[in-house]
């Protein structure tokens, strides 16, 4: 038996979800590989290769692979594929987009987003924005899944003394042209990795008042997070959406600022260690899953908290 | 140009899905069924390149059984052509789903497949992807905008870091994120119209697709329960707690 973990990078930063997919392939007892496909990605592939229970890194160093356009890391992985029992990737959208791709290439039903591994062929994965747990079974000869990478801690990204091996490139597609990113920038830790996420609601009112919650959340070392609901409204960038649409975060604290409390923005934080929801309607659904509730007006409470933390 | 937009039955958004006592799934009966919410946004974007002028006919399909063809009415009644109701009672994954729209994809000569990025029971987010791979076209995934160019379709897709634009040639596969659009809603004479719209029904076996499963679903749980925890009176008290209690800050 041997894994297939399928690394995401920015082709100079290996992203923290690939050392979540380490362990969820740590705990099928094999062999661990990981793909590595980019353009000057080098850095990416030494990276890899220290994880720890990383055995090899593949590196595929292209043009082609430079902007992870899915139908050329498909085609890569098809071509490798031969050597493994099992290929996952994170639950981000990279990973998302590709493994369903791959798996169709190959003849495989893909399971999506698991929580957990019981067995070689057996996996437990949310359904219904995780209102029921699913575990199903494959009878695929290759297994191919994405990971739900808050449900399993980062692997050691230091201790592994995997060999980088180099690969060739296959199969490029000229269907699909990459034409530009427009990546939100800041200085903040990312959404998915932060230690403290604070999120804001319809409750905000608007975007200029998001600024009270990126003061705190520097104050606190944390991100900024927002529910559907605020990005619906334009009060901030969808990538700053935290639920079942959006993305799933499991902090160590998460706190919920103007946030009712929605099915779906639980789906995508009800695994955070500690939740505090800051709401000044008291009937408020976020206030039956979190750990510490303030029923109080958040123009009130966020700069009474701010005075508080910073004495 | 023709377009062909896949739809799904799942239980309402607004429902709250309960697990059966025997583990085998969530209850469905009597539940209020409706169109996946993403299924929904597919259709509207469908009609809104057709209402540009970029396409003469709108198809929306669906697999499963009788009921499933209440959720092509609904996309007729948005204001879509005609439905074509694939028939089985079986329990249907994404792989065969996508074998099913390829089939009819190539039958009917549609130059766009517009689906919707995943449905909200299974969460599976993989028929689309499926598809492109299937058919051997290009795949705009969680596409947030899309305009017909003379090469084919300028999309932008919603990544985790923000957005990406891409350039994909025609014919092509695209699956439709949160902001795409806002559906509309099928007005009481277009309801009334839709009932007059063909509705095409056959046989997975007539597209010549076979329903095998890789995926035994061995139970369905519910998950464990979050208890509600304790009110604070203020920013002192709060603090206290998290430093002292939770020791998270």
């Amino acid at each position: 038996m041997s894994v297939l973990v399928i690394a995401e990078h920015d082709n100079s930063q290996v992203a923290p979800g690939t050392l979540n997919t380490v362990t969820a392939a740590s705990k099928l007892g094999g062999d661990i590989h990981i793909l590595v496909a980019g353009s000057g990605c080098a850095d990416v592939a030494s990276q890899c290769a220290k994880i720890a229970g990383v055995s090899k890194v593949l590196s595929a160093d292209a043009e082609t692979y430079k902007n992870e356009i899915t139908e050329n890391t498909a085609a890569l992985i098809q071509a490798n594929v031969s050597e493994y029992s099992h290929v996952m990737a994170p639950a981000s959208t990279f990973g998302k987009a590709l493994i369903p791709y791959v798996a169709a290439l190959c003849d495989v039903q893909a399971i999506s987003d698991i929580s957990d591994v019981v067995s070689e062929d057996t996996f437990v994965r949310p359904i219904y924005a995780g209102n029921a747990l699913e575990t199903v079974q494959s009878s695929d000869a290759v297994k191919m899944m994405t990971v739900r990478t808050t449900a399993f801690e980062l692997a050691d990204a230091e201790s592994g003394s995997g060999e980088v091996s180099n690969i060739d490139e296959a199969g490029a597609t000229d269907w699909v042209q990459f034409v530009a990113q427009n990546l939100s920038q800041s200085e903040r830790p990312e959404l998915t990795s932060a230690r403290i996420v604070v999120s804001g609601g319809r409750g905000m009112q608007n975007g200029e008042n998001f600024a009270m919650l990126e003061n705190l959340a520097d104050q606190l070392g944390g991100a900024v997070g927002a529910s559907r609901a605020a990005v619906d409204a334009g009060f901030v960038p969808n990538d700053y959406q935290v639920g079942q649409t959006g993305k799933v975060v499991a902090p160590d604290m998460y706190l919920a600022v103007g946030i009712s409390g929605a099915i779906q923005h639980l789906a995508g934080m009800k695994d955070s260690k500690v939740i505090v929801a800051i709401n000044n309607d008291e009937e408020a659904p976020i206030f039956q899953v979190s750990d510490y509730g303030w029923n109080e007006d958040l123009f009130n409470a966020i700069p009474a908290l701010q005075a508080e933390l910073s004495q | 140009m023709k377009i062909l937009v896949p739809v799904k039955r799942v239980i309402d958004a607004n429902i709250r899905v309960r697990v059966k006592a025997d583990n085998s799934g969530v209850e469905t009966a009597n539940v209020k069924m409706a169109m996946n919410p993403f299924c929904e946004i597919a259709v509207e974007e469908a009609l809104r390149i057709k209402e540009a002028g970029h396409a003469d006919e709108v198809i929306v399909m669906s697999a499963g059984p009788d009921k499933a063809a209440e959720t092509i009415r609904t996309g007729l009644a948005m204001g879509a052509d005609r439905g074509v109701h694939i028939q089985t009672d079986d329990r249907l994954e994404p792989l065969t789903i996508a074998k099913m729209i390829k089939a009819v994809s190539e039958k009917e000569g549609c130059d766009l497949v517009v689906l919707g990025k995943q449905s909200i029971d299974d969460d599976n987010n993989q028929t689309g992807q499926m598809l492109a791979a299937l058919m051997k076209r290009p795949l705009g995934s969680y596409i947030s905008k899309i305009e017909k160019n003379d090469a084919g379709f300028a999309i932008t897709r919603e990544i985790d870091a923000g957005l990406e634009d891409l350039q994909i040639s025609s014919p092509a596969v695209v699956t439709a994120d949160l902001r795409l659009n806002e559906p509309r809603y099928a007005s009481l004479p277009n309801i009334m119209k839709a009932k007059k719209k063909p509705i095409d029904a056959m046989s997975p076996g007539d597209l010549g697709v076979e329903v095998s499963n890789r995926l035994t679903v061995v139970k369905v749980d519910e998950p464990p329960a979050r208890e509600a925890g304790v009110m604070v009176s203020g920013a002192s008290e709060l603090v206290d707690k998290l430093k002292n209690e939770a020791k998270v800050i």
